[in-house]
C-alpha cells in the first residue's frame, strides 16, 4: 500500500462526509447509526495504522512511506513519519475509538457531534504526518474548528466564554507562525520539512528596533513558533484557557484536548525548534526550562485547591505537559526520549482521568469535589480503576506515568540541577493533589443522600476503560515498546543539535574577540 | 526457583483480588496464603543453601525482561541473589506467610465493614501484592527496580492504611504514609540522578565497585561544588529516612496504625521500614566512603531511637506504644549502619522483624479479644483471659526490652533475640569512638532503658493489675483462635532463638562474617604473609564447610582459632556488604571494656524496675508526676508537636500558596491581563461574542476556515 497513510489520515474525514450525506433524521435509530459508523470509521483508522507500525523501520532515521503530490496553486501534498511523528498518530487513532465508545450516552444533535470527532481525527493525524509548511499549518490550525465547536455546542453553562478564551490565546500565536513561515520559505525557498530540517537558517546577530538579537533570524523564528507551541502545550503562563475549556467541554471533548491536542505543541518543538532552529533553541532553553519549573510547581499547587473536579486535571495536566517541555529543552536522549514518553503516556492517563470524572458526572450531573465522598462503597470497580489513574497520574513506577517523569528529570538533572530539583518536588505535589482528590471523592463514608442509589460502572464503560488499562500498564513495565520506536530517530536528533551548538559557539567568540 | 518466590505473591494477589467471586471469598483467601507458603518455603531453601564463594563478588543475577532503555540508560528487570537479599527474603515471606495466617482469624469478623461486603479477598490480595513489592525491592540488581518495590510497598501501604475506607481518620493517615514516604522519595529519585550523573548507568553490578572512584569526583548541585560520594550518600538516605520513618519524616508511622493490626505487623515493623536499612547496607560500597553522610545517618539514628523512645513513655493506645517502638529500633538499625557495621545492622534487622512482629500480632489479638478496644487505660488483669497472648507477648517484651545473660559467652551470648543483637548494635556504636559514638552510644543506652520501661508498662497495663474500662468487653474478652496464636508460636520460636542463633554470621569473628557475607576478608597484617596467604588457601575449603551447614552450626564458631584476628580486604563490590580498609568497628566493638557491655543490661532493668514500681507497686504514682510534670507531659503525649508544627510550616502555607496563585496569579494577572488585552484592542470580539451566544457559532466557525484559506493563498501567491 503506497499511501498508507493518506488513507489513514482521511479515512475518518470520508466518513463523516459520508454521514452528512447519506444519514438522514435525528431519531433514535439514526443516532444509533450515526455512533455506530463513527466508531467503526474510527475502528478500521485504527487498525490500518497498525499496518504503518508494522511497516516502520525504527532503524531508519529518516521519513518513511513518504507520499509527494502536487496540489492547489503549485503546492505540495507531502506527507510521512518517522521516529518522532508516528506514534503520536499511533495514539490518536488508538483514542478514537475509545472516544466515540465514551459519548454513546449523548442524544444532542448527535450526528453532528459524530462528524466533528472525525473531523478532527484527520486533522490531528494530518498533523502528525504533515511534512510540507503549508499542510502543516493548514492541520494545524483548522484542528481548533472542531474543537471549538465541540466546546461552543455541547459544552457546559459557559461554554461561550472558554471557546473564545481557547480561540484568543491560540489565534495570537497563530499569527505569529504564520509570519515566520512565510519567512522560513523565503529564506529556504522550499516549504517542504524535510529540506528545511537540513536548512541552515542564519544565527549572525542582528538588531530589530535597536535591540541587539542574539542567534538572529533563528531566534526570530524559534520565538514566533514558540508563541504559537507554548499555548498548545500549555506552558505557564499561557495556560489559564485550559482549565477553563476543560472545565465547559464535553467529556470526549476533554478527552481528546487533553489526550492528542496537548501534545501537537510538543510534537511542534521537536519538528521545528529543535531541529530547525538548534542555536535559538539553546540559547534560550534555560528560559524554557524555568517556565517548565514553574508550570510544574505552580500549577500542581493550583491544582491543590481546587474544587472542581475537571479543573484539578486540567491543572495537573498544564504540570506534566512541564516535564515535556522540560523534557525537550533539557535536549539531550534521555529529556527527548522522556518528553515524548511523556506525551504518549499522559495521553493514556489524562484521557481516562477524564473518562473517570465523565463517568460519575454522567450519573450525579456536577463535577464538585463536595458532592462527592464514599463512592467506594457502592462502586467498588470504578473505585479500583479511579486509584489506578490516579496512582498513574502520580509517576508510580510500573505505570506508564512514572518512565516519562524520570526520564526528562533524570535528563534535565544533567543540564541543570537546580531545574532538577525544583522539578522533581512536583513528584511531592502531585502526590499531594491526586491522593487528596481520591480521598475526598472515593473514600469516606457515604452519607450524602443523592449518592445513595449510584450505580458501579456499566460493562460499556470497563469495555472503555480496558485498553487504556493494559496500555498504562504494558508501557509501565515494558516502555520499550515505545523507547525503541523513538530512540534512534531521538538519538540522530540530539546528535543533529549537538553539532549545530557546537559549530555556533566558535562563532561567539569570534565575535567577542572583535 | 527465584522467579517463583517472586512472582507467587503477584500471582496469588491477583487471582484472590479479581476471581473471588468464582471461587469464593474463602477459596481466594487461601490462594493467597499458599502461595506466599510457596514463596517462603522456596526462600528459606535459597537462604540456607546460598554459597557466596560460588558465585563471582558473592551474588548471582537472573535477568527477566529490559525495563527502561534510553540512551546509556539501561535498566531491566531482574533477581539479584546475595546474602542481604537472601536474608530480607526470609524475613519479608515469613513474616508475610504468618501474617496471612493470622489473618484468617483476625479479619473473619469486622465491624468497619457491614453485613455482606466482602472485604476479606480484598485484604489479603494488598497483603501479598504488598509482599511481591517488597521482593521486587530487595532482589533488584539496580536502583530504578529498587525504587519500583520502594513505591509499590509505598501504594500498598497506603491501601492498607486506608483500608477502613469509612473511617475519615485513616483516609487521612493513608494519605499522610503517601506524601511523607513521598518527600523522601523525592530525595531517593536526586540520589539516582546524581548517580546515574556520575558513572553512567544505575545498575548495581556497574555502581557498587565504583564506591571510592565516586569519592574522587565532585559534582556541580545546586551552584555548589560537592564531593559526589557524599552527596549521593545523603540524598539516597534523605529516601531511607522516609520509608523507615526517621526522625522530621516519621510522622506518618504513627497514624498508619489506623490499618488493620496485621498489616502494622507486616509493613510497619517487620519489613517495609525495614527497606530504608537495607538500602543504606546494599550502598554500603558508597556509603564507606562519605564520611559525613555516615556521620549524619548516625546523628538521624540515635536522634529518631531516642525521641521515639520518650514519646513511646506516655502514649495510651497500645499500637501506637509499639509504633514509637519500632521508629526506636530503626534507629538502633541505623546507628550500626552508620558506624559501618552494616552486619550488624542486618542483625538487628532481623531479630527486630521476628520479636516487633509477635508485639504487634499480639497486640492485634488483644485488640481482637477486646472487641477492637486499643486503650491501654481500658484493658488490665487479662492475662487470665488471655493466656497464650500474654505469653506470646511476654517473649516478645523480653526479646525487645533484651533481656539475657550479660558477659556469658559459648561462642554467642545468652539471651533473647532483642539482647544479642541490640547490645551488637551499641556495642559497635561504642566501638566507633569519638564525639559522636559516645553520643550515639549513650543515646542508644538511654533509649533502650525507656524501651524497658515502656514495653514493661504496656505489659503490666494490658495483662496485670485491675481490669479497667467497660465492663461488659471485660467478661467478653477472649481469647484468640488457632490461626492467630500459630503464628505468635512460630514468631515467639524467632524471638527467642533468631540472636543466638546467628550471632556468629552477623557479629561473630570477621572471618565468619565475611564467609556469611561472601566478603574476601585475611588475616590482619600483623600476624604475618604466611598466616594470610593461608587463609586465602583455607578460603575456598573453609566457605563449603560453613555454609553447608549455615544457620545451626553455629557452634562452630567459637573454638575456630580465637587469637587470630582478620580483616575484610574486599574492593568495593566484593560481597554483599563492603567495609573500607580502615574499617575495624566490628573488630573494636569486640573489645569495649566490660561496663559497656552491661551498660545495656543496667539500663534494661532500671526501665523494668521503674515500670514495675509504677505499674505494680504504686498505681497512682504515674498520674501524680504526670500531673506535676505537665508541661513535659504533655510534650511527649503531643509527640514533640511534630505535626502542629508541619501543619503551620507546610501544609498551611502550601494551601494558602495554591489559593493565592489560582486567584491572584491565574485569576487577576494573567486573566485580566489577556481579557484586558482582548477587550480593548478587539472591540470586534465583544460583538462577535454577543453573536456567538445568540447561536451564531456555525458562522464564526465559517469566517475562521474562510480567514485562513485567504492567508494561506496570499502567502503562496507572495512568496511562490
Amino acid at each position: 500500500m503506497d499511501n498508507l497513510i493518506s488513507i489513514v489520515t482521511f479515512l475518518p474525514a470520508v466518513a463523516a462526509i459520508i454521514m452528512a450525506v447519506f444519514l438522514r433524521g435525528d431519531d433514535e435509530a439514526a443516532q444509533l447509526n450515526a455512533k455506530r459508523l463513527a466508531f467503526a470509521a474510527t475502528a478500521a483508522t485504527f487498525l490500518v495504522s497498525l499496518f504503518l507500525l508494522v511497516q516502520f523501520d525504527a532503524s531508519n532515521t529518516g521519513f518513511q512511506m513518504v507520499e509527494e503530490s502536487e496540489w492547489l496553486f503549485g503546492l505540495q501534498y507531502r506527507v510521512g513519519v518517522d521516529g518522532i511523528s508516528i506514534l503520536f498518530v499511533m495514539l490518536t487513532t488508538f483514542l478514537m475509538p475509545i472516544t466515540i465508545a465514551s459519548c454513546w450516552g449523548v442524544t444532542h444533535r448527535v450526528k453532528e457531534y459524530m462528524i466533528a470527532m472525525l473531523v478532527l481525527e484527520t486533522l490531528m493525524i494530518g498533523v502528525f504526518v504533515a511534512l510540507d509548511l503549508v499542510l502543516f499549518y493548514l492541520f494545524f490550525e483548522a484542528g481548533l474548528i472542531p474543537m471549538f465547536l465541540i466546546i461552543g455546542i455541547w459544552g457546559g453553562k459557559n461554554r461561550i466564554y472558554a471557546s473564545f478564551k481557547f480561540f484568543l490565546y491560540t489565534f495570537l500565536g497563530s499569527v505569529l507562525m504564520l509570519v515566520a513561515m512565510i519567512a522560513m520559505y523565503v529564506d529556504a525557498g522550499t516549504a517542504d520539512i524535510t529540506q528545511l530540517l537540513t536548512h541552515n537558517f542564519a544565527t549572525e546577530t542582528f538588531s530589530v528596533l535597536g535591540i541587539q538579537v542574539i542567534g538572529g533570524l533563528q531566534t526570530m523564528l524559534f520565538l514566533a513558533f514558540f508563541a504559537s507551541f507554548a499555548v498548545k502545550m500549555p506552558m505557564w503562563p499561557v495556560h489559564t484557557w485550559l482549565p477553563d475549556a476543560h472545565v465547559q467541554a464535553p467529556t470526549a471533548g476533554s478527552v481528546i484536548l487533553a489526550a492528542v491536542l496537548l501534545k501537537m505543541g510538543g510534537y511542534g518543538f521537536l519538528r521545528f525548534s529543535l531541529p530547525m532552529f538548534p542555536v535559538a533553541s539553546d540559547l534560550l532553553a534555560p528560559l524554557v526550562l524555568w517556565l517548565s519549573v514553574i508550570a510544574i510547581v505552580y500549577t500542581s499547587l493550583v491544582a491543590m485547591v481546587q474544587e472542581d473536579m475537571k479543573k484539578l486535571i486540567a491543572y495537573s495536566s498544564v504540570a506534566h505537559m512541564g516535564f515535556v517541555t522540560m523534557g525537550i529543552f533539557a535536549a539531550n536522549q534521555n529529556g527527548v526520549d522522556g518528553a515524548i514518553f511523556q506525551m504518549i503516556s499522559h495521553g493514556f492517563i489524562s484521557g481516562a482521568l477524564f473518562l473517570c470524572v465523565g463517568v460519575i458526572y454522567d450519573r450525579m450531573h456536577t463535577r464538585d469535589i463536595d458532592a462527592y465522598g464514599g463512592l467506594v462503597v457502592r462502586m467498588p470497580a470504578y473505585a479500583l480503576i479511579f486509584m489506578l489513574f490516579t496512582m498513574a497520574n502520580v509517576g508510580l513506577p510500573g505505570t506508564s506515568g512514572f518512565v516519562g517523569e524520570f526520564l526528562t528529570l533524570i535528563g534535565v538533572f544533567q543540564v541543570n540541577t537546580w531545574v532538577g530539583v525544583f522539578a522533581a518536588t512536583g513528584v511531592i505535589l502531585s502526590a499531594c493533589y491526586a491522593l487528596w482528590l481520591y480521598r475526598r471523592v472515593v473514600f469516606g463514608d457515604l452519607i450524602k443522600e443523592s449518592l445513595k442509589t449510584i450505580q458501579d460502572i456499566t460493562p460499556r464503560e470497563r469495555a472503555i476503560f480496558a485498553p487504556l488499562i493494559v496500555m498504562t500498564i504494558l508501557l509501565g513495565v515494558y516502555p520499550s515498546l515505545v523507547t525503541d520506536v523513538i530512540g534512534p530517530s531521538v538519538g540522530a536528533l540530539v546528535e543533529n543539535y549537538d553539532v549545530a551548538v557546537a559549530a555556533f559557539e566558535p562563532l561567539t567568540h569570534v565575535a567577542a574577540n572583535h | 526457583m527465584e522467579q517463583i518466590i517472586l512472582f507467587a505473591p503477584l500471582i496469588g494477589a491477583l487471582i484472590c483480588g479479581f476471581s473471588w467471586r468464582l471461587i469464593g471469598e474463602q477459596g481466594a483467601c487461601v490462594v493467597a496464603t499458599i502461595g506466599l507458603g510457596i514463596s517462603c518455603l522456596l526462600s528459606w531453601v535459597i537462604f540456607l543453601t546460598f554459597d557466596p564463594s560460588a558465585h563471582a563478588n558473592g551474588y548471582y543475577t537472573e535477568s527477566i525482561l529490559t525495563w527502561i532503555e534510553s540512551g546509556t540508560l539501561f535498566t531491566d528487570w531482574a533477581i539479584r541473589i546475595d546474602r542481604l537479599t537472601a536474608i530480607m527474603l526470609i524475613v519479608i515471606t515469613s513474616v508475610s506467610a504468618l501474617v496471612h495466617l493470622y489473618s484468617f482469624g483476625y479479619m473473619a469478623h469486622d465491624e468497619n465493614f457491614k453485613e455482606g461486603e466482602s472485604y476479606r479477598p480484598r485484604f489479603f490480595a494488598y497483603l501479598s501484592f504488598f509482599t511481591f513489592a517488597m521482593l521486587m525491592l530487595v532482589t533488584a540488581d539496580n536502583l530504578l527496580q529498587l525504587f519500583f518495590g520502594w513505591e509499590g510497598v509505598g501504594v500498598a501501604s497506603y491501601l492498607l492504611i486506608g483500608f477502613y475506607y469509612r473511617k475519615p481518620s485513616a483516609g487521612a493517615a493513608a494519605m499522610k504514609a503517601f506524601i511523607a514516604n513521598r518527600v523522601g522519595d523525592f530525595g531517593f529519585l536526586i540520589g539516582i540522578f546524581a548517580i546515574f550523573w556520575m558513572t553512567d548507568s544505575i545498575q548495581f553490578d556497574v555502581i557498587l565497585p565504583m564506591g571510592e572512584e565516586i569519592a574522587g569526583m565532585s559534582i556541580t548541585f545546586l551552584g555548589m561544588e560537592l564531593n559526589a560520594v557524599e552527596m549521593i550518600a545523603f540524598f539516597l538516605f534523605i529516601g531511607a529516612m522516609g520509608k523507615s520513618a526517621q526522625l522530621l519524616l516519621h510522622v506518618w508511622l504513627p497514624d498508619a496504625m489506623e490499618g488493620p493490626t496485621p498489616v502494622s505487623a507486616l509493613i510497619h515493623a517487620a519489613t517495609m521500614v525495614t527497606a530504608g536499612v537495607f538500602l543504606v547496607c546494599r550502598m554500603s560500597p558508597l556509603i564507606e566512603y562519605a564520611p559525613l553522610a555516615g556521620n549524619f545517618i548516625i546523628i538521624v539514628g540515635a536522634l529518631s531511637a531516642f525521641v521515639a523512645a520518650t514519646i513511646g513513655l506516655v502514649q495510651n493506645d497500645i499500637k501506637r506504644v509499639i509504633a514509637y517502638s519500632t521508629m526506636s529500633q530503626l534507629g538502633y538499625m541505623f546507628v550500626a549502619a552508620g558506624v559501618g557495621v552494616y552486619s550488624v545492622a542486618m542483625f538487628h534487622l532481623l531479630t527486630h522483624a521476628f520479636f516487633k512482629a509477635m508485639l504487634f500480632l499480639g497486640a492485634g489479638s488483644v485488640i481482637h479479644g477486646m472487641h477492637h478496644e486499643q486503650d491501654m487505660r481500658n484493658y488490665g488483669g487479662l492475662r487470665h483471659k488471655l493466656p497464650y497472648t500474654f505469653w506470646a507477648m511476654m517473649i516478645g517484651t523480653l526479646a525487645i526490652t533484651g533481656v539475657g545473660i550479660p558477659l556469658l559467652y559459648f561462642g554467642f551470648p545468652v539471651g533473647f533475640a532483642g539482647f544479642v543483637s541490640k547490645d551488637a548494635v551499641i556495642e559497635s556504636a561504642y566501638a566507633f569512638g569519638g564525639d559522636l559514638g559516645n553520643f550515639a552510644f549513650w543515646a542508644l543506652v538511654i533509649g533502650a532503658l525507656f524501651t524497658s520501661f515502656y514495653s514493661w508498662r504496656l505489659m503490666f497495663l494490658t495483662f496485670y493489675g485491675e481490669p479497667r474500662g467497660d465492663k461488659h468487653t471485660h467478661d467478653h474478652a477472649h481469647e484468640s483462635p488457632m490461626t492467630m496464636l500459630v503464628p505468635l508460636g512460630a514468631l515467639a520460636v524467632g524471638a527467642v532463638f533468631a540472636g543466638m542463633v546467628w550471632y556468629g554470621s552477623f557479629f561473630g569473628k570477621t572471618n565468619y562474617v565475611a564467609q556469611f557475607f561472601g566478603v574476601p576478608y585475611a588475616a590482619e597484617e600483623h600476624h604475618g604473609e604466611e598466616h594470610a596467604d593461608a587463609a586465602h588457601g583455607d578460603e575456598e575449603h573453609a566457605d563449603e564447610e560453613e555454609y553447608a551447614d549455615d544457620g545451626h552450626g553455629d557452634e562452630d564458631y567459637a573454638d575456630a582459632s580465637y587469637d587470630t584476628h582478620y580483616v575484610f580486604t574486599g574492593a568495593p563490590g566484593e560481597g554483599a556488604i563492603h567495609h573500607a580498609p580502615d574499617n575495624h568497628v566490628l573488630n573494636d566493638a569486640h573489645s569495649v571494656p566490660v561496663w559497656v557491655k552491661l551498660a545495656p543490661f543496667v539500663s534494661m532493668v532500671l526501665g523494668f524496675l521503674t515500670a514495675y514500681l509504677f505499674y505494680i507497686v504504686n498505681p497512682s504514682l504515674p498520674g501524680r508526676l504526670a500531673a506535676q510534670q505537665r508541661p513535659i507531659y504533655n510534650f511527649l503525649l503531643n509527640k514533640w508537636y511534630f505535626d502542629e508544627a508541619y501543619d503551620f510550616l507546610l501544609v498551611r502555607p502550601a494551601k494558602w500558596l495554591g489559593r493565592f496563585l489560582w486567584k491572584g496569579g491565574d485569576g487577576a494577572v494573567i486573566d485580566g491581563g489577556i481579557n484586558g488585552l482582548a477587550m480593548g484592542i478587539v472591540p470586534f470580539f465583544t460583538r462577535t461574542l454577543n453573536r456567538l451566544q445568540s447561536g451564531y457559532i456555525f458562522h464564526y466557525a465559517f469566517a475562521m476556515v474562510l480567514g485562513i484559506v485567504i492567508l494561506i493563498t496570499w502567502m503562496t501567491l507572495s512568496a511562490g
